[in-house]
């Protein structure tokens, strides 16, 4: 609740006569109008802007879904209907629900979505559960947890390219020096290795969130459940599956459904990583090299079109689910 | 007592242990970058943990070439207007939707988050068609434009959390002394708003910076590249080599203003990153 119709102008008027609250309740009336009048004034420049960047090019976007466009003359072009999507043609089908490029990197975003998300939660919780007891140092050691969070995505995909290097990376030399490989490896060329190096950067650079965020959730706990487990004697492990994660599981949910979101149209760290490799490739690695290396505006923009639709569908689940919440606050 | 001891002793370990592996962890790729970037020539190719000797060489041949600098200007341009435009439509949308209780307001919430999810790629072709049409093709006004669509959201939504928190009486004053909603934002709010403005200006200045897939698209030659693009797309002698002594320098290079600014104002990002998830 932020805004109530203003109260003090009626106590101030005292209110006692009827001859003078009349002025005064459309005064307030007056107030409560220009206050509505000015917050519209202040949202239609914000809507406006956010149309012109989001809503019209997305329209835009599934409109072309529905063309031949190339990308070196996109203002010429013809209406397929559905071809980029899926056509029967000679036997044969084709359109992105038809290529199997299409349907691995529908896979390999699965994959990567649910491996580097579980995996950046579980380190995640780690992380936060020991910066949030106490000790000397506290605040440098989050501090430098802030770091790979802040390092763009490129530079961090080429830091760990040149560690991961096949030849003179660190991390091949620390594998052989403790014997554990027998030969360098070559990580991102490597078709069952390089899913798993851009997995391993990813959760390098996101789980400083992850972590900040159950940190967060976990310094909002009441302490004195924590007490009275102690005092009766439970075993650590007992009280963090019973209690604390409990009650950090719907801030947890929320952190996590906003890495799945991300995850879902991951693009730079594959493309930096491993480039254009059918091994990686993600569906926005995919709908981008349509688009633009192919300069197939239509077919890239089928696919671009089911990715959003993948994501918006989550996005109305989530938002359906969290309504109340929202609503809650309002 | 013995045992209690040893425990005790233990779990210390235990936990020291976790420490250190938590800092090599978040620490260490970027220590390597500095050590690489510090080599030269064959010593590239050796494998060492720390820096033996310090050779400016790779700093020099990455400043010596115009086309790098020029990105790194070109980012902070792109980026410092980012900031700018998402904060003048941010904080006045964050003030009628934290302040003014109105008919459809959850609804723009819903927008504003719904617009936040949107994947980068799927208005690639369509943002395309318009920088084209605007003629802003290869020009770092393009991604002005373009970056409103992932800083503003979050600007809006973060500004408007904290505008919620704001007592109301402040605000009863000013319209007590007939103040118009203008007046109010400008001459109440604002002034209080400054750690969130802070606070939001970072995330969104840390996000153009950091930004990559429309720098890559919406830019075409090297003189119009922002700093991401710039690194990726550094190549060396032959296709196949990579300078990597380079190209570590210039991830250096663009990487310590930000962890500066992430050590500086830590507090601030913690706050800004969970007040708009958590919260969301």
């Amino acid at each position: 609740m932020a805004y109530t119709a203003p109260a003090p102008v009626d106590t101030v008027a005292g209110g006692k006569s009827p001859a003078r609250a009349f002025p005064v309740k459309r005064q307030a009336s007056r107030v409560r109008r220009q206050r509505l009048r000015a917050a519209w004034l202040f949202l239609i420049p914000m809507l406006l802007v956010l149309a012109a960047v989001a809503g019209w090019p997305l329209m835009r976007t599934i409109w072309f879904s529905f063309t031949d466009a190339s990308f070196s003359n996109i203002s010429e072009y013809g209406l397929v209907g559905f071809e980029n999507y899926l056509v029967y043609d000679n036997g044969a089908w084709y359109g992105v629900l038809a290529d199997p490029t299409w349907w691995s990197a529908v896979w390999n975003t699965l994959f990567f979505t649910v491996v580097s998300v579980g995996i950046e939660t579980v380190l995640g919780l780690i992380i936060a559960l020991t910066l949030n007891a106490q000790f000397t140092g506290r605040g440098w050691v989050r501090a430098a947890t802030l770091i790979p969070w802040a390092v763009p995505t490129i530079v961090s995909a080429k830091m760990w390219g040149w560690m991961l290097h096949d030849q003179f990376g660190i991390i091949n030399e620390m594998l052989l020096g403790l014997g554990l490989i027998a030969e360098p490896l070559n990580w991102t060329a490597n078709a069952d290795l390089s899913m798993w190096a851009v997995i391993m950067v990813d959760v390098w650079k996101t789980t400083p969130f992850m972590a900040l965020l159950t940190l967060a959730a976990l310094q909002m706990l009441p302490s004195d459940c924590y007490e009275a487990a102690k005092v009766d004697g439970i075993h650590p492990v007992r009280v963090f599956f019973k209690v604390t994660l409990p009650l950090i599981l719907p801030a947890l949910m929320v952190a996590i459904i906003f890495r799945v979101l991300d995850a879902l149209r991951v693009f730079d760290v594959i493309y930096v990583l491993t480039s254009n490799s059918e091994d990686t490739m993600s569906m926005s690695v995919y709908a981008r090299q349509q688009l633009v290396e192919f300069q197939d505006v239509g077919y890239g923009s089928a696919a671009s079109t089911v990715l959003f639709l993948i994501i918006a569908l989550l996005t109305i689940s989530y938002l359906y689910l969290g309504r109340k919440q929202i609503g809650g606050e309002a | 007592m013995n045992r209690k001891l040893l425990r005790k002793i233990v779990a210390k370990t235990g936990f020291a242990v976790l420490l250190v592996g938590i800092l090599l962890f978040t620490v260490f790729p970027f220590y390597y970058a500095i050590v690489t970037s510090f080599k030269s020539g064959s010593d590239l190719f050796d494998v060492t943990w720390w820096v033996s000797s310090i050779d400016f060489s790779n700093y020099l041949s990455v400043i010596g070439d115009g086309s790098f600098v020029g990105s790194i200007w070109n980012s902070v341009l792109v980026s410092f207007a980012t900031v700018i435009i998402a904060m003048v439509f941010g904080l006045t949308a964050a003030y009628a939707l934290g302040r003014v209780q109105f008919r459809g307001r959850s609804a723009v919430l819903m927008i504003v988050l719904g617009v936040s999810m949107f994947p980068q790629v799927a208005v690639l072709s369509g943002l395309f068609e318009v920088i084209r049409a605007l003629d802003l093709y290869n020009s770092p006004l393009a991604l002005i434009f373009s970056y409103t669509i992932f800083t503003l959201p979050f600007t809006v939504w973060i500004l408007t959390t904290f505008m919620r928190q704001l007592p109301k009486e402040l605000e009863e004053a000013a319209i007590v002394d007939g103040a118009s909603p203008m007046t109010t934002l400008f001459k109440v709010f604002i002034p209080l708003m400054w750690p969130a403005m802070a606070t939001t200006g970072l995330l969104a200045f840390i996000a153009a910076w950091n930004e990559f897939l429309f720098a890559l698209t919406f830019t075409l030659t090297d003189d119009q590249r922002t700093v991401p693009v710039a690194i990726a797309l550094l190549t060396g002698g032959s296709q196949y080599e990579l300078p990597w002594g380079n190209l570590m320098a210039a991830s250096v290079i663009v990487t310590v203003p930000l962890v500066l600014l992430v050590l500086i104002f830590q507090r601030r990002i913690v706050s800004g990153l969970t007040a708009g998830a958590v919260k969301g």
